[in-house]
């Protein structure tokens, strides 16, 4: 097989659209994870998935239905938790079922589940049109320019919200932000692992980064580096063994956050080791 | 002046926070604001900092009212109780540091201030695996990286050990006195505020006393009206 796979047309455009939604997940990621937000991006996927249904019961393109209810409900949470300081998990979790509950019900009204919905629930990433790859493409590079030009705004907030006001940041609209930026990513982002698994993506490359970095900075592209890698070995390998792309990118994802565990666990170790021999000798 | 508060007045919660309180902060000061827990402490500051807004009264910041322009808010550097951040948050002290920097200043800004606060050689340490100590210098050093010229530390040294709090005393007093920095610092240690401040406010809810340091110390009626009251609060609290 070799690097004839990469000539393909499909191949190619899998590969480009996973690296760029990898980038846009580990880079989002990172904001949602520190905020302590790690399962929104699980419950925006499943309003998506709401989203996703109605497009199909309609008959409109479901990604774009997805967009409209993904970002609206990403607001709406965001505003009712500041509204009336309900916790972050409970909004969270009143979101999920409430996305998967409109899909369910559209579904059953249109008559049961279609393959197309499928596609949406575990990805199709080595289907992905030219078109898509473009729109991938586009919304990913708008992203991380936002994302730049930001930067130090949206690490302070995250670091402390009241810090950041003092420093005249405007604290509630950066989060607003931040939250349709993580709705837009999310739903893009379904086409490379699907709904069920598309918050793997934002919180697992970003835990393993965490593990080894000091910096926000080295934590970012240490994050970006696993996603990617995780994104490509994981659509390569699922050509070769036949096995579903998403799963594979996600399995990939974790045997990483598994083995740099073990590292951290034998350094760990190691250090206690050395202290332990010095300790001897001064005694 | 540079601080004029007059006739403050909010409710927070349902409860009268703050009442009728008016107090002023001259160029160079060093202001201990002393009060029990639940005296309006951090209220006070909060409205100072703009983060409260719905109080009487009116707040001037170098002759203009804070509720017209927050442009006063680039001139103070504020350092809270106990900073709120995730233990793991992956940042290190210079990036923290830096956080802070509104100017565009270069990076030799943030050792410059690592340097006044003795942090400089934990330039590359994680945030969160210093002492409470040194976390709470890596603020102060966040609240000077743009150079304000007043100083707010609202209960700076709250649980932490004696030498970090000798430690941070000293920074204080040479920001004061060898760079001129105004400082307004919220504490209820009360022999610390005896040694460091020139002037203290005399926090329950309403002001009962303002002025010169030496005359609150060396007045043993107002020094018993204080610890009257604060007892008081301090029943009252745990009524509540």
């Amino acid at each position: 097989m070799g690097f004839e796979i990469l000539s393909y047309g499909f191949m190619q455009r899998a590969l480009v659209s996973g690296i760029a939604i990898a980038l846009m997940c580990s880079v989002v990621g990172l904001f949602l994870v520190l905020r302590r937000h790690s399962l929104f991006g699980d419950a925006l996927a499943h309003s998506a998935f709401g989203g996703i249904a109605a497009g199909l019961f309609l008959g409109i393109y479901p990604i774009w239905t997805a967009f409209v209810v993904c970002i609206l409900s990403a607001l709406g949470l965001t505003k009712i938790r500041q509204r009336f300081q309900i916790s972050g998990d409970a909004m969270v979790a009143i979101l999920l079922s409430s996305g998967l509950a409109m899909g369910v019900i559209l579904i059953s009204l249109a008559g049961g589940f279609t393959v197309n919905l499928f596609s949406f629930l575990f990805g199709s990433i080595l289907l992905v049109s030219l078109e898509n790859t473009i729109l991938i493409l586009g919304l990913a590079g708008s992203i991380l320019i936002v994302i730049l030009l930001l930067y130090r705004q949206l690490v302070y907030t995250t670091f402390n919200e009241e810090q950041a006001k003092v420093s005249s940041i405007q604290v509630e609209k950066l989060s607003y932000l931040l939250v349709v930026i993580a709705g837009i990513t999310v739903v893009s982002s379904m086409q490379l692992v699907g709904i069920l698994l598309t918050s793997s993506l934002i919180v697992i490359p970003n835990v393993t980064a965490m593990l080894f970095s000091r910096g926000f900075k080295q934590t970012s592209i240490l994050s970006m580096i696993f996603a990617v890698f995780s994104a490509v070995a994981g659509i390569l390998t699922s050509y070769s063994f036949n096995v579903a792309p998403g799963g594979m990118i996600v399995l990939i994802s974790i045997i990483l956050f598994g083995g740099s565990l073990g590292i951290k666990s034998f350094r760990q170790k190691k250090r206690v080791l050395v202290l332990n021999k010095e300790a001897t000798k001064l005694s | 002046m540079i601080v004029e508060i007059e006739n403050l007045t909010i409710n927070y919660d349902g409860i009268l926070a703050l009442d009728n309180v008016s107090l002023s902060v001259e160029e160079k000061d060093f202001l201990g604001i002393i009060g029990p827990n639940g005296a309006g402490k951090t209220t006070l500051f909060s409205c100072m900092l703009g983060l409260l807004n719905n109080y009487n009264g009116e707040i001037k910041f170098f002759g203009a009212n804070i509720r017209k322009s927050k442009q006063y808010l680039h001139q103070i550097g504020f350092v809270p109780q106990k900073p709120v951040f995730e233990k793991n948050f992956p940042a290190t002290v210079a990036e923290v540091v830096g956080m802070g920097l509104t100017k565009n200043q270069k990076d030799n800004t943030i050792d410059k201030v690592l340097q006044k606060v003795w942090l400089h050689e934990l330039s590359h340490r994680r945030i969160g695996d210093l002492s409470g100590g040194q976390q709470q210098r890596v603020f102060i050093a966040k609240a000077l990286v743009n150079d304000p010229q007043i100083l707010i530390l609202d209960e700076p040294v709250t649980g932490i050990d004696l030498q970090s709090k000798d430690l941070f005393y000293q920074i204080l007093r040479d920001l004061n006195q060898k760079d001129n920095i105004t400082v307004i610092w919220s504490s209820h240690d009360l022999d610390a505020v005896a040694k460091l401040a020139s002037k203290v406010a005399c926090l329950n809810r309403t002001l009962f006393f303002h002025g010169i340091s030496e005359e609150f110390f060396h007045n043993e009626n107002l020094l018993k009206m204080y610890s009257e009251s604060s007892m008081q609060m301090h029943m009252h609290n745990h009524e509540d």
